[in-house]
Formats: structure tokens, sequence, C-alpha cells
């Protein structure tokens, strides 16, 4: 599924927090979204996935603008994965994932075989079928980020979008986290922090600066010296990769 | 595997649910049956089916007018307010991500209050139908207003709580300030009672009245119970799983301000049962709401009409008011809750 962005515009009171935005992203492609804090990220992941209205500009998923169709319908097509979406609520893996039916169930309808294999693939994908059974309050960190990408695939959506699906995740998980969203088949759209993640699993990436694209390409088009420099206010080395292989930044110090 | 866990899930709450109506059918019966002046339950059996044309037995016309006229429809509206005041606890908790919410949250027992003193003090009307309507205009007052601060309860659970704790400090003080003002020490002391709540002189047409807002609320909150499940992880959340977010909660609070004005309207501000039923009624068959509403609106109705046998039981000649035992009854029953259920850590 593709996914088409024009002219987004969309701010707070009179602060302009996305300015004219378009962007496309091809069916399958991973994309991530990068930039300092506060250029943006999060606001155009929510625009993207009509999560909020555009003050002007549309966003078409398959040729067909979100504003025109409705939430439940949308929501059958793309999932959101918020960063460390938390609850009090006791309830147990199972409960969570199988929150992500709700836009394929009626108000009254029976639990279908549909909707328990859609489950059960999501928890075999992320690998939590043995813990159905655990109360998310015991879950680690990466294991409750693990739970909400499985609940988000039981949505059984075209598009998946996360907004920082790695904070507060160690190095190992980090990784293993979005090795399982670049495997999906699906169109994908990432915001990201750590730029060597990004080049790492990103088909493309896409560097916001002040709400505007600065930059949008492969990993090695896009992640130079002067970018990494005018953009994150940072001096940084770059060493390329011998074919596939991402590019490599290394951070100096000063 | 979650097929049989749902049907297991489905069969508890059915078996949950056959067990909390017979012991509501117990409960009502010794409602009837216990009182200053004790009736044997076989003449409590038969005044029922007496008045419902089922039966023509020969049994002495006070005992028989008791039971129907004066305990029956007595118990039957404590059943109905329970649970409607366990549902608004539990749909409340739900929309506000906290624990801590109750049917009064919003200001309308408060708005209520002010409302029934309008009418005890102020002397606008009279008789006990224009305290109820006192009560009940109060009440929404108090709602509109804390719909109004809160965008229609559009701006997030905390703002709106605040809201809620705005109005509720606005009409207690206006409360207060009539009490204060204009009233004497009689007039106080009835309101004072009133607000803790008492199911005396509740009678038939009350219980016809309660009965439809409580069906009527409750269908709606059925139908609306897995949009409220998706609202765990918050509005944002619930909003990406394809639910009309700000349509179901301004729709969710009107109905529990509507069923929560009926109740305080009818028999005042009873307290503790909102905020500890749905938590007991969670321990019991989980936090999902499809099962959730249903197993809370059981276990409020059963516990208002236990806690009202114990009103009129624990002190003779005098009826202790209703908000007062089912804080006294039911805080030693919440404890063994919270303690086995306490963080295994």
């Amino acid at each position: 599924m593709t996914v088409k962005a024009q002219n987004l515009i969309w701010g707070v009171k009179r602060k302009p927090i996305v300015r004219d935005v378009s962007l496309h992203v091809a069916k399958g492609e991973t994309v991530g979204l990068i930039g300092p804090n506060g250029s943006g990220k999060s606001s155009l992941l929510r625009l993207l996935a009509g999560l909020k209205k555009p003050a002007s500009g549309t966003v078409e998923i398959n040729g067909k603008n979100i504003a025109q169709i409705p939430r439940k319908a949308l929501s059958r097509e793309l999932a959101f994965v918020q960063q460390s979406a938390a609850t009090d609520t006791n309830v147990t893996v199972n409960d969570v994932i199988r929150l992500g039916r709700t836009p394929h169930r009626s108000a009254l309808a029976g639990w279908t075989e549909a909707d328990d294999n859609a489950v059960n693939q999501a928890l075999d994908r992320v690998d939590m079928a043995t813990r159905r059974r655990q109360p998310w309050q015991t879950l680690s960190g990466g294991e409750r980020q693990r739970v909400h990408i499985a609940r988000a695939l039981a949505q059984e959506p075209q598009v998946m979008f996360l907004d920082e699906p790695t904070n507060h995740l160690d190095i190992h998980h980090q990784i293993e986290i979005l090795r399982m969203v670049r495997a999906l088949d699906l169109t994908s759209i990432i915001a990201l922090h750590d730029l060597n993640l990004a080049a790492m699993f990103c088909d493309r990436i896409v560097v916001l600066e002040s709400g505007e694209i600065r930059a949008c390409g492969t990993p090695a088009e896009v992640l130079t010296p002067a970018l990494l420099r005018d953009v994150f206010r940072v001096s940084a080395e770059i060493t390329m990769g011998a074919e596939d292989a991402a590019p490599h930044i290394r951070f100096a110090a000063q | 595997m979650s097929s049989n866990a749902m049907e297991g899930g489905a069969s508890r709450l059915a078996l949950f649910l056959f067990i909390s109506v017979i012991v509501l059918m117990f409960a009502v019966a010794a409602a009837a049956a216990i009182g200053d002046y004790n009736i044997p339950v076989k003449t409590v059996f038969l005044s029922v089916t007496n008045e419902l044309g089922l039966t023509k037995a020969e049994i002495p016309p006070i005992e028989q007018s008791v039971v129907w006229n004066l305990r029956l429809s007595r118990a039957l509206i404590a059943a109905l307010a329970g649970a409607g005041l366990a549902l608004c606890g539990a749909i409340l908790q739900a929309l506000l991500r906290n624990a801590l919410a109750e049917p009064f949250v919003l200001g309308v027992s408060a708005g209520a209050s002010t409302g029934a003193v309008c009418v005890i003090v102020l002397g606008i009307g009279a008789g006990s139908l224009s305290l109820s309507l006192g009560a009940f205009a109060g009440a929404f007052a108090a709602f509109a207003l804390v719909a109004l601060l809160s965008n229609g309860a559009t701006s997030g659970p905390n703002h709106t709580i605040l809201a809620g704790v705005a109005a509720s400090q606005l009409f207690n003080a206006l409360t207060s300030y009539i009490v204060t003002t204009s009233g004497n020490a009689q007039q106080a002391r009835d309101v004072m009672f009133w607000l803790l709540g008492s199911f005396g002189g509740v009678r038939w047409p009350d219980f016809y009245l309660l009965g439809i807002v409580v069906i009527v609320c409750l269908t709606i909150c059925i139908l609306m119970a897995r949009s409220l499940d998706a609202f765990t992880f918050g509005d944002e959340d619930a909003a990406a799983l394809g639910v009309p977010v700000a349509r179901i909660r301004l729709v969710l609070f009107g109905v529990t301000a509507l069923l929560t004005a009926t109740i305080v309207s009818m028999v005042g501000a009873i307290g503790f049962v909102g905020l500890v039923v749905p938590h007991a009624a969670r321990y019991v068959v989980g936090p999902m709401h499809m099962r959730l509403l249903p197993a809370s609106a059981m276990i409020g109705a059963v516990f208002m009409v236990i806690a009202d046998i114990a009103s009129r039981m624990i002190a003779t000649q005098q009826t202790v008011p209703i908000g007062v035992v089912t804080a006294l009854v039911g805080v030693p029953f919440f404890a063994i809750i919270l303690y086995r259920a306490r963080p295994q850590i």
C-alpha cells in the first residue's frame, strides 16, 4: 500500500509544527523519520495515520483520501504504535492483543475464527505465543513493545506507523524490534532517534527540520557529515559500508 | 487455545450472572421479610403471587400490604440504585483512566444536594416530587458546568476530573451557604440526612422510572463495552483502534450523569458503592467491559439490597443512613480484596 502526503500543514495556535510536507512512500517500503527534538516527527506521523487533522493538505492511502474514510475502516488498513504506551489495568498479553481486533468487530459480534487466527499469528510473529497468559504489569519494556506491535499486527493492517518504538530499550532489544518490523510484509514508517539504527533498518530516510523535509533518500544519500552538522549540530565521520551494508556514523566528542 | 479461553470466559460470566441473580432473589426476599415486624418468607412469597394475580392465598391484608407496597418496592429500588451506581463507577474508571473515579466525581451529587437544599430550605415548590426534581435539576446543572469546563469532556481525563472537582466545590459551597444563612437546625439535619441517602419513602412509580433509566443506560453501555476496552492505553490509542473517542466520551458521560442524577434525586448520594463494586467485579471477571459491566451491575444490586437490610437492623427502632452502612459493610469486604490482590513483589 502506498502512502502519499501532499502539502501537509499543521500547527498549534499560531505556531506551525508541520510546514508544507509532501511525501510518497511505496508499497512495502520501510521509511525512517529522523530529526532533532521538536522537528515535528511525531506530529507528522500522527497526520499520516489520520490521528490529527491537517490544517491543509491531504494524505492518501492507496490513492484514497483518508479524511473521507471512516475511522473504523481506516483502522483496518493502518495501525499506529505509540511510544511506550502504559496502563494501570490488570490485563494479560492476550487481552492486549485481542484489542487489535476492535476495528474488525461490531458492538456485539462474537469472537470468530478469523479473529483467533489473527491473534495467534500476531503472537507467533513477536514470539510471545507461550506468554499469552502473562499479566501486562510483569512484562519488561522490550516485551511490552513487542506486545504493542503484535496488537498492531492483529489489526491486519497494510501500513504500520511506529513512534520511536525503541525508546527506553537496551541495544539488543532495539535491534530485535527493528529487525522484526523490517521483516514484516508491510509498508512501515518509523520515527527514530538513533541515526545508525535508522541507517541499518530503513530503505529510505526522511530528515525533518523545523517541520520541513530537509532531505529524503537512501541512508547513504542522506546521511552526510554536512547534513548532520547542519540539522543535528554534531560533527561526525561516516564510513560507507561495502555493497549493501549501511553507512556507519561515528560521532566526534567535540 | 484462545477460543477455549473465550468460551471459558463467557461461560464463567454466565455462571456468575446465574449465581448472582439467585443471590439477588434471596436478598430481595430477605429484605421483604425482615423489618421491625418480621414476616415469614412463605407469606412474603404468597403476597407477591397474590399481587401478581397468580394465587388467592388467605394472608393478613396488612402483611400483604407491607410486603408489596413498602418492602418489595424498596428492595427492588435498592437493587436498581446499586446496579446503576456500580455501572457508572465502572464506566468512569475506564473513561477517566483513574481507579479512584466514582459516580460523583463529575460533581453530580454536589449539584443534586444544592438542588435539594433549594427545595428543603428555600421552599421552592413543595412535596417530595419537587425535592426529586430539584435534585435532578441541580445534578444536571453541575454536569453541564463540567461539560462546559472540559470542552464537552474532550480535554482528557485529568482536565475532566479537575472540572468535576471545581464544580463539586462550587456546588458544595452553595449548599453550605444556603444552609448556614437561611436554615434552622432542623432543616440542616434534614439536609444532612438526605445527603447520606435513604430508601425510606420510595414507592412503585419510582421503581418503574428508575428501572427504565437503568435498562436503557445499561443497554447503551453494553453496546459501547468494546470501545471502552480500547481506552486501556489512552485516548489516542483508542482512536488508532478505530474508536470515535469524542463521541463515545460524550455519550457515556451523558449516560452516567443521567443515571447518577436519577438515583441521587430519588435516594440521595449513596457513596462507596460506585467506587468499590467495580474493583470487586474486576477481581471476579477481569477488566474487559463486556463482562465487567454486567458483573458490576449485579454485584452492586446485591450489595445495596444487603446494605439496606443492614441499615434497618443495626440500630433498633431507627434506620441508619444507607451511605453509612455501605461504607461500614463494604470496607472490610474491600479490604480483603485489596489484601488478596496486592502486587506479589
